[in-house]
């Protein structure tokens, strides 16, 4: 009974189990120590409100002895600071764990914690903290050191060394704002002429007024509209008619008439239309861009290697250097959970690496001194000395981002939809504008020019291009809500042209949280199970952990003896049973076979027992929605990792499912590469730097992420975890939204005929222009908001 | 007579300066975040409220 209450007990400060052992401290429970520090920071310092704004809203503190030890260095120091003088830095820190109002208030009063802080800013959308310091009286590494004890580590990464300050192109924004002033007041300005008010004064100041406008316009077509014209030009000069072409040759007609109109006296122009045209044209535009403040598609290795690392002179100095001044020779120091940064020879210390970003592999790797260490592999056993072999950008996996595919904007070489009914169209407006003057050039040339320019202007495409922008605008954010996270509109239109799927495994279709062990052998006896779990509990050994959660729950047991031989196993004893845990060699297994699954053998009073096989546990709903793509796609799984999952898979997924493994980074790459030769356009789903090469090559890459804050390598898309069955309705739903842009087209093409209507019989008014355009452009935006929330509804 | 172009000047220079703080606006950075703001202007109404509570419990033990 008590048991069960302590076990409820949630930590205070951050949420997590209590488990058996809570610490008490002012009638509240902690999960450890660091919880409770932190919160006698803040009871100190008056800040226990950040418990009011939300419930547990805290992170654990993580250990960081010399972890920032590097920020010391004046040269880091210059590229981290915004802004320096003699008495005051400003530095943005990116932090992980704000994520939520809590989070803001207590970054915000950091000041109550070291006064030397006069200000700080979060912005909660990109996870950032602006912090202004007296760095005469503290600074940048003691502000890093309080944020890190307080549970706010900030990740700071080779990324934000070399990238410099970033530049916000706000020049859409200005552009929607000049449309909007001008349509507005020209607007205004045209309605005497709507309603053809014979009045004295107004036809007195007609010519004021059309001036006016005219002055309005001017910023309008040179300034706001100015994309259009260069992207025609650049469109015409490779050959193309895309969408701008025809929209650039609208806009410059609607000018030149009405400018040659009011200047002859000739009639009010078309000012009001054109400065309304662009208005919706540049809001189409402003509503695709539909960002993620928080989520990066653009990652290589940077964001995930570290800024700077220790290195050991020759008189055995510790000294932290920035990581692309590591040179060959030099010897580096590599702490617990640091990352390796450049290949190289380990010296010193029993080094157990995890190369999950390199290769896939999900098991650590133990090496001994003299063994060859890569990049990117993470140190998870203690301290290890290295000597360095390369340097940083020469490593084996920094090299696969010098790749072409890197380089080249997938973009490029893409013709979307738009752009392909454009060809068509552009040819067919043109046609007809020249056939309609020919015919009044015989019955009535005076209104041959009238004619032609009128089709130009009426056949404008502003509907045709609204189309796109708003079904893939609202798209984005339909899936943005279903964690399915994309970076622009053009990802979308490839998903739906999607033929062939191509699965990562580890990390991927297998979820990294648990795994699944099975036991082969002899039964084990009541007591043998009790020690047999009494010692794993003592273990810190990934494999030991994770047996420990699979097993039932047993009494604890003081044990007599125990002992870990690192590499190899555990030995333990109690009262008459004494058992080996670990290796095959090390429990002495009679029967060695060659296994490619990781095992776990046991032995008791040094008779082999049997072992424990570890298998990869899969998604919930792997098996469905591969079956649900069998039908339309052909699939592949590409793994890095050997063939041990072979059976499990082949049961497990469609029969023509193709089974690759054994795959490097560049193997994957190439790949994708001849599948796409041959025509295929693939999608590919991976979550780790080994797959960053294929999510770059493929047409469509989407990064699997458990935690969406987390770091996920360069892709299109990045889709949470717990959405990964919704898979194959994001794809069905993508093609769906080109079927709305297919009626949307429909739809405007009808305007069009009315319009033409108008337009060739001689009888456009200026009254039905401005009446038309926007009454075309709103029931598109109309139709296709409507449309694609229903297909959001049905996503679920 | 004149009268009409002394509104018409009006009007367009109101106009012109709206549209000038709009774009002081969004150059200096207003639009960047648009969620941090809305959460900060709650907290000075947390931070009195906890400080009004605190003493009126001070005031209860005296």
């Amino acid at each position: 009974m008590s048991k069960l209450k302590m076990e409820n007990k949630t930590c205070f400060h951050c949420g997590d189990d209590c488990g058996g052992h809570p610490i008490t401290f002012q009638e509240k429970s902690f999960c450890c120590n660091g919880c409770k520090t932190v919160f006698e920071i803040f009871n100190e310092n008056d800040l226990t409100c950040y418990y009011d704004l939300q419930n547990s809203p805290g992170a654990i503190p993580k250990e960081i002895e010399g972890k920032f030890d590097f920020l010391s260095q004046e040269n880091i120091i210059e590229k981290l600071t915004e802004f320096r003088d003699d008495s005051i830095e400003i530095a943005t820190l990116y932090i992980p764990h704000i994520h939520c109002s809590s989070c803001i208030w207590i970054l915000e009063n950091l000041n109550k914690l070291n006064p030397n802080i006069s200000d700080s800013q979060v912005n909660f959308g990109k996870k950032t903290v602006r912090v202004t310091y007296n760095s005469e009286t503290t600074n940048l590494k003691s502000v890093v050191l309080l944020l890190s004890s307080i549970g706010y580590e900030p990740y700071i990464s080779l990324e934000d060394f070399s990238s410099g300050k970033k530049h916000i192109n706000r020049s859409l924004i200005y552009k929607l704002g000049v449309a909007a002033f001008g349509f507005g007041n020209i607007m205004f300005l045209s309605f005497p002429e709507y309603f053809e008010v014979n009045e004295f004064w107004l036809e007195q100041y007609k010519p004021l007024f059309r001036w006016l406008m005219f002055a309005m316009s001017l910023p309008i077509v040179f300034y706001s509209a100015q994309d259009y014209f260069i992207s025609a030009y650049k469109g015409l000069k490779a050959k193309l008619l895309n969408i701008d072409v025809p929209i650039a040759l609208g806009v410059s007609v609607l000018f030149i008439r009405s400018t040659i109109e009011i200047t002859f006296d000739m009639g009010s122009g078309f000012f009001d239309s054109l400065a309304g045209l662009i208005f919706f044209l540049l809001t189409g535009k402003f509503f695709q861009q539909k960002t993620y403040d928080f989520l990066s598609f653009e990652r290589d290795y940077k964001s995930y290697f570290p800024i700077a690392i220790t290195k050991i002179d020759k008189e055995g100095n510790e000294n932290s250097i920035q990581v692309y001044d590591i040179k060959k020779g030099d010897r580096i120091l590599i702490r617990n959970e640091e990352l390796i940064p450049v290949d190289g020879i380990l010296i010193n210390g029993k080094a157990k690496i995890d190369y999950s970003f390199v290769t896939g592999e999900s098991q650590t790797v133990s090496k001994q001194s003299g063994d060859k260490l890569f990049a990117g592999g993470k140190q998870t056993n203690g301290v290890v000395e290295m000597e360095a072999l390369k340097s940083v950008e020469q490593s084996y996996l920094t090299q696969l981002w010098s790749n072409d595919v890197f380089n080249k904007n997938k973009e490029d070489g893409f013709t979307n939809i738009t752009n392909t009914i454009s060809k068509h169209f552009t040819i067919a407006i043109l046609a007809i504008a020249f056939i309609a003057t020919t015919f009044w050039l015989f019955v009535d040339s005076s209104k041959a020019m009238n004619v032609f320019t009128a089709v130009l202007i009426i056949a404008c495409p502003c509907a045709i291009a609204l189309s796109a922008p708003f079904t893939f605008g609202n798209l984005l954010r339909i899936f943005g809500k279903h964690k399915f996270y994309v970076k622009n509109a053009s990802v979308i239109e490839q998903l739906a042209q999607i033929n062939t799927v191509i699965f990562d495994k580890t990390g991927t279709i297998t979820s990294n949280k648990n795994s699944n062990a099975e036991y082969d052998g002899e039964r084990l006896s009541d007591s043998e199970n009790i020690v047999l779990k009494n010692s794993l509990r003592g273990s810190n050994h990934p494999l030991s952990r994770t047996l420990y959660t699979i097993l039932k729950e047993n009494n604890i047991i003081t044990l007599d003896t125990f002992e870990e031989h690192i590499g190899k196993g555990i030995e333990a004893k109690h009262e008459t049973v004494n058992m080996k845990i670990g290796s095959a060699s090390f429990v002495g297994n009679p029967n060695q076979t060659a296994i490619l699954n990781t095992t776990v053998h046991v032995s008791s009073n040094n008779i082999y027992k049997g072992k424990f096989t570890f298998y990869n546990s899969y998604r919930k709903g792997v098996s469905k929605l591969f079956n649900q793509l069998k039908r339309h796609f052909d699939l592949v799984i590409l793994s890095g990792d050997n063939e041990g999952e072979l059976e499990n898979l082949k049961k497990l997924l469609p029969a023509k499912t193709k089974l690759i493994f054994n795959q490097k980074p560049e193997d994957k790459l190439e790949f994708i590469k001849y599948h796409q030769s041959e025509g295929a356009k693939v999608l590919m789903i991976g979550d780790g730097l080994n797959d960053a090469g294929a999510l770059a090559q493929s047409d469509v890459g989407i990064a699997i992420s458990e935690d969406v804050n987390v770091f996920s390598p360069a892709c299109d898309a990045i889709l949470d975890a717990s959405k990964f069955k919704q898979l194959y309705n994001y794809i069905k739903t993508s093609k769906s939204a080109i079927k709305i842009i297919k009626w949307s087209f429909v739809v405007s093409f009808f305007y069009n005929i009315i319009g033409l209507y108008f337009a060739t019989t001689g009888q456009l008014e200026p009254v039905v222009a401005a009446i038309l355009m926007p009454l075309s452009s709103i029931s598109i935006v109309v139709f296709t908001t409507v449309a694609t929330n229903l297909l959001g509804k049905r996503l679920k | 007579m004149s009268v009409i172009y002394i509104l018409l000047s009006v009007s367009v220079v109101i106009g012109v300066a709206f549209f000038v703080i709009f774009l002081m606006a969004v150059k200096s950075g207003q639009y960047d975040d648009d969620y941090t703001p809305s959460v900060r202007m709650l907290f000075e109404d947390e931070l009195v409220k906890k400080e009004s509570s605190n003493t009126s419990k001070k005031t209860k033990t005296d």
